[in-house]
């Protein structure tokens, strides 16, 4: 029982030595004092996927590098550069990954007919139910 | 009702059994690679932050002969066992350089001191700032870069000891 304790304790530490030892960036959970960029910035953060917790928003994350990619973006647009340019500017680095916005490559194109699709599925079904009816 | 009706709900059930049976057997890749692959290494300048150790800038890495790069922190477990391989490395002639990511002076001499130094110059990337303009999303992750300053080859995870014929290939090709 001791030995197993003892391995469950290593285990459960683990997570604990994927950090650093240094504070967070200074940026990371501090808001600009401008109100219009601090916005900006959310809404950008938002929509930028983290690397370390896949799932999740780097708004969201509380993953070292996501804190640093937060710290990132709010310092370029507090020196006045656009949202869609720190966008792009990663997107050139990790690919459209990185974002959550959907693109208009080819690959999305099944997503952007998706509703259309549908619609049409829907209103072929309601046409074929007052036929029936009218059938019967 | 007819019998193809009747049971194409259990066809469709044992589609999804397949597909799902499927996407657990061969796991999707989860890794975000660089898509600087074959492009310009972004220009940086990073600190020192060991006085005995020279700073890493984007210029050192463009002097004609191919470099590899290694992004590691001191924090990081896997980066202990890849740096014996990096100096197995370093020993078939490979030069290495380091991005210590996030890390404090002291932490990382004691890194060096009790795991060895294989590390030509080694740069401070404090806010992960090179690291992400690398297209690298953790550590460990190294970078073959040519002689003109191009990354030809990213390494996502430690270099295991097996790989290292894959490495010595990766930099005759970048030379």
């Amino acid at each position: 029982m001791k030995r197993f304790l003892l391995i469950f304790a290593l285990v459960a530490v683990q997570p604990l030595w994927a950090d650093s030892n240094l504070p967070p960036a200074y940026w990371s959970d501090r808001q600009l004092p401008n109100p219009r960029q601090e916005a900006q910035a959310q809404a950008l953060m938002q929509e930028i996927r983290c690397l370390v917790c896949q799932g999740q928003s780097i708004a969201d994350s509380d993953a070292e590098l996501a804190g640093d990619m937060r710290d990132l973006v709010r310092r370029r647009i507090a020196a006045g550069e656009k949202p869609d340019a720190i966008r792009a500017w990663l997107i050139q680095r990790y690919g459209t990954w990185i974002s959550y916005k959907p693109t208009t490559e080819p690959a999305a194109w099944p997503l952007w007919l998706a509703p259309f699709g549908l619609l049409l599925i829907g209103a072929w079904l309601v046409r074929r139910r007052i036929r029936l009816r009218r059938g019967a | 009702m007819s019998r193809a009706v009747r049971f194409a709900p259990l066809v469709f059930l044992l589609a999804i059994i397949a597909a799902l049976v499927w996407r657990l057997a061969t796991p999707v890749d989860s890794n975000v690679h660089s898509t600087l692959e074959g492009k310009p290494l972004p220009a940086f300048d990073l600190p020192p932050i060991l006085p005995s150790k020279p700073a890493l800038s984007s210029a050192d890495l463009a002097t004609g002969r191919p470099h590899l790069v290694n992004v590691f922190a001191s924090w990081c477990v896997p980066c202990v066992t890849e740096v014996k391989v990096l100096q197995a490395l370093k020993e078939r002639g490979v030069p290495i350089d380091g991005i210590a990511i996030r890390d404090r002076a002291p932490d990382l001499a004691d890194f060096l001191a009790r795991n060895g130094d294989p590390y030509e110059r080694i740069g401070s990337d404090s806010q992960s700032r090179v690291q992400i303009s690398l297209g690298s999303s953790g550590v460990p992750e190294s970078f073959v870069v040519d002689g003109k300053g191009v990354i030809r080859f990213q390494q996502i995870g430690p270099i295991e000891a097996s790989d290292v014929p894959m490495i010595l290939s990766k930099i005759e090709q970048a030379r």
